[in-house]
């Protein structure tokens, strides 16, 4: 009985010992050299996984950032400039801090601004939708509402508002992953600068139709008439195919433009409310945590 | 016996209320809107200007591409302009807009009754005379005839099919055809043998259209070379793989065309068209269309010029019924929902349906019991629960590719089927579309 539990332990530890000498040459010979800075950067970024920065993921991003000769071309959309400083010191380079950006939802097409002309009882999807018909109102440019891009946010920043039937952004959590940009069949969502103070001014319509088209469907939509572009004193706004568009990059933030508009299509966002002549501003951002913004500002005012 | 498909097929009610209404003409109305997109390629390209004048059949269209086809005025009078139109799902589509005058027929257009029956013309002759006629496949996907009579020089067709199957329930409008004019549809099956250079063809009848089929049987005693089956009433048996399955027993194989097994399939509502085209010159500009529906009060099979706006056809049927919740333009199972009433008929357009809200209601979707209805149902082979999993799961189109998603032809069998009313068909669509993209754009090996 002994001999045989002896014999099987010395057995088995022969064998083990033979197969660890093996195993140990094998992983000499078919060792894969890895930078150990790709480690350090990994650790650093927030392992959202998005595909935001354009690589397949956070470990790809990583290989490719110690790879390439400088790290300006890469850029970290949830991380943001800490983040890629911080990876600019691990790898002993700099890097320029970039302008923060923010999903915007070029349509304001409401539930109350936009009427509906047809009921869509199919599966709930923009994509959906939007390959069988134009959709349940009168724009085909504008807004489905199924929340196809509240379904691809993984930092649950967007969401169809059920009361007026189009998404909004909440902007202390949207990192300008671009997930919900490649969602949107209809290219409504667009990526554009914080802006100084967090304030910014955009065209919400994307419609090309004619004026009149336009207006019929939708009582916010641009119909190009082009009274922006003459009053804006910076140059930033274009106006191609019946429809406005503010270049960020130009933009000075006067919000003349904003008066000018007859559609009222341009919005200024988390601006101070103007006193007195607020009577006929029609331009008060509905958004709750905008709200909470304007007070704040007033009250560093 | 009756022949039928193998494998999957649901049976829905066939609800044929129009099968004994004759086909009625529909008076010219004042204006006709007469879209450039008649067919399935690239739409044609309008060669009127406004205020040109226009005859009953003069071009107005030219193809534009490979996969394309010529469009005939329906009517006569002034074009008053070339604009883009909404479409029934509401996206613009060039349409020339003619305010009529009269009703002035091209000169070459043989108006009188009689039958031609013998065909003096060589393949070229009769592939070039339908091609001008503008003439696409009139069972549903509008596809121009003269490519699909033209195989590749490596493939030969053996034989000719005709599809008088007519499956989705409600439409009517082959049945009445082959009622009415079943020598001529043989005289175009006969046109389109000579073309292809087959010498055997069949046609392919349901059998809840006894007359229809009584009628074409006894056309056919002139015709040795052609032969009337009667098939089992199943849906889709009108399906072009399903038909071919059923009549000849072979199957094409995956992302196979029909002219792989040898066979080319033609509606008998494209088979009338070949035989006006060639035998009097007449284009395609007409067709029959079927009006129907429980709440409509006067239900009717109408010969129908293209470019009559939907809503003028309401008036006609004593106007929009209270009831009526969606219009559908074709049958229930594969039509279209009509998004804007405004819209005009096109050459494929085979019926205008209404609907109440009570049988459009979609029922609220449970969960997936993996009772296997859908897969059972699948005239294709293919395992729809397993692909709505695999689409709703993101990202997978390899997987949805091994699955053969692009193999669905949208026949609705699934969604019809299913206890837990999951929308199926609505989420395969979609990613059957993207998986075929990423195939075309893959390079060649």
């Amino acid at each position: 009985m002994s001999t045989t539990i002896i014999l099987t332990i010395a057995c088995l530890g022969v064998l083990g010992l033979l197969f660890s000498v093996v195993l140990y040459f094998v992983a000499q010979k078919f060792k894969v050299e890895e930078d150990p800075r790709i480690d350090i950067v990994e650790s650093i970024l927030p392992g959202a996984n998005c595909g935001g920065c354009g690589q397949a993921g956070c470990r790809a991003f990583a290989e490719n950032v110690v790879k390439a000769p400088s790290i300006g071309s890469f850029f970290c959309p949830v991380g943001g400039n800490p983040t890629m400083a911080e990876i600019a010191k691990a790898l002993g380079q700099e890097v320029e801090a970039k302008e923060p950006m923010v999903a915007v939802v070029r349509c304001h097409g409401t539930i109350d601004n936009r009427a509906k002309i047809n009921n869509f009882e199919g599966y709930s999807s923009c994509k959906v939708m939007s390959s069988l018909y134009i959709g349940d109102t009168g724009c085909k440019y504008g807004c489905l509402g199924k929340g196809d891009c509240e379904v691809v946010c993984k930092f649950d920043a967007i969401h169809i508002d059920p009361k007026r039937g189009i998404p909004e952004v909440n902007q202390d959590k949207c990192t300008a992953c671009g997930a919900c940009v490649k969602a949107c069949p209809k290219s409504i969502i667009e990526l554009r600068n914080k802006g100084l103070k967090e304030r910014r001014v955009y065209v919400s319509c994307l419609s090309k139709d004619k004026g009149a088209v336009t207006r019929k469907a939708c009582a916010v939509g641009c119909i190009g008439c082009g009274k922006c572009a003459k009053v804006c004193p910076f140059g930033a706004i274009t106006v191609e195919n019946n429809l406005a568009y503010i270049d960020f990059t130009k933009c000075k933030l006067c919000r003349k433009c904003v008066e000018e508009c007859p559609t009222k299509a341009i919005w200024a966002v988390n601006f101070p409310i103007k006193l007195p002549k607020s009577a006929t501003e029609p331009h008060t951002e509905p958004q709750p945590q905008t709200i909470e913004k304007e007070s704040t500002v007033q009250q560093e005012n | 016996m009756k022949k039928t498909f193998k494998i999957g097929g649901v049976h829905p009610n066939d609800n044929k209320l129009t099968s004994d209404a004759i086909i009625e003409v529909f008076p010219v109305l004042d204006t006709a809107y007469i879209s450039m997109a008649q067919h399935l390629g690239a739409p044609a390209e309008p060669i009127v200007q406004k205020g040109d004048k226009v005859r009953v059949g003069q071009v107005i269209g030219k193809p534009t591409g490979f996969i394309s086809g010529f469009v005939h005025s329906s009517v006569s009078g002034t074009v008053t302009s070339v604009e883009p139109l909404p479409d029934l799902a509401g996206n613009p589509v060039t349409h020339v807009v003619i305010a009529v005058e009269g009703d002035e027929w091209c000169e070459e257009i043989d108006r009188t009754p009689d039958i031609k029956r013998d065909i003096p013309y060589s393949s070229e002759e009769i592939i070039e005379k339908i091609k001008n006629a503008g003439i696409v496949g009139l069972g549903g996907a509008a596809f121009p005839t003269h490519v699909k009579l033209n195989p590749p020089k490596d493939k030969k067709a053996e034989f000719l099919i005709l599809n008088g199957s007519e499956c989705e329930p409600y439409v009517t409008a082959d049945d009445r055809i082959m009622k009415e004019r079943p020598e001529e549809i043989l005289i175009g099956a006969a046109i389109m043998m000579k073309a292809l250079n087959v010498d055997k063809a069949f046609v392919g009848i349901e059998e809840n259209k006894p007359q229809a089929i009584a009628s074409m049987k006894k056309a056919a005693e002139a015709f040795p070379q052609i032969e009337i089956v009667t098939l089992k009433k199943k849906y889709p048996q009108g399906g072009e793989k399903q038909l071919i399955d059923s009549v000849t027993g072979r199957r094409v194989p995956s992302m196979g065309l029909p002219i792989d097994v040898g066979v080319v399939v033609q509606n008998v509502g494209t088979s009338l068209a070949v035989y006006e085209a060639v035998q009097k010159n007449q284009p395609l500009f007409e067709g029959v269309v079927t009006v129907t529906g429980h709440c409509v009060t006067e239900q009717r099979n109408f010969l129908l010029r293209i470019g009559t706006p939907f809503s003028k056809i309401l008036d006609a049927v004593g106007g929009l019924p209270k009831d009526a919740a969606k219009f559908i333009s074709g049958g229930p199972m594969m039509g279209k929902a009509v998004a804007n009433i405004d819209a005009s008929t096109l050459k494929g357009t085979s019926a205008f349906l209404l609907m109440t809200e009570e049988e459009t209601r979609r029922k609220e979707e449970g969960n997936c019991i993996r009772c296997g209805k859908c897969t059972e149902a699948c005239p294709m082979g293919l395992e729809p629960y397993l692909l709505n999993k695999l689409c709703r799961a993101g990202n997978r189109y390899d997987d949805l590719e091994k699955e053969k998603i692009f193999d669905c032809i949208e026949c609705g069998c699934c969604l019809y089927t299913c206890p837990a009313n999951i929308p199926l068909l609505d989420i395969i669509r979609i990613n059957k579309a993207e998986v075929i993209k990423i195939m075309r754009n893959r390079p060649k090996k």
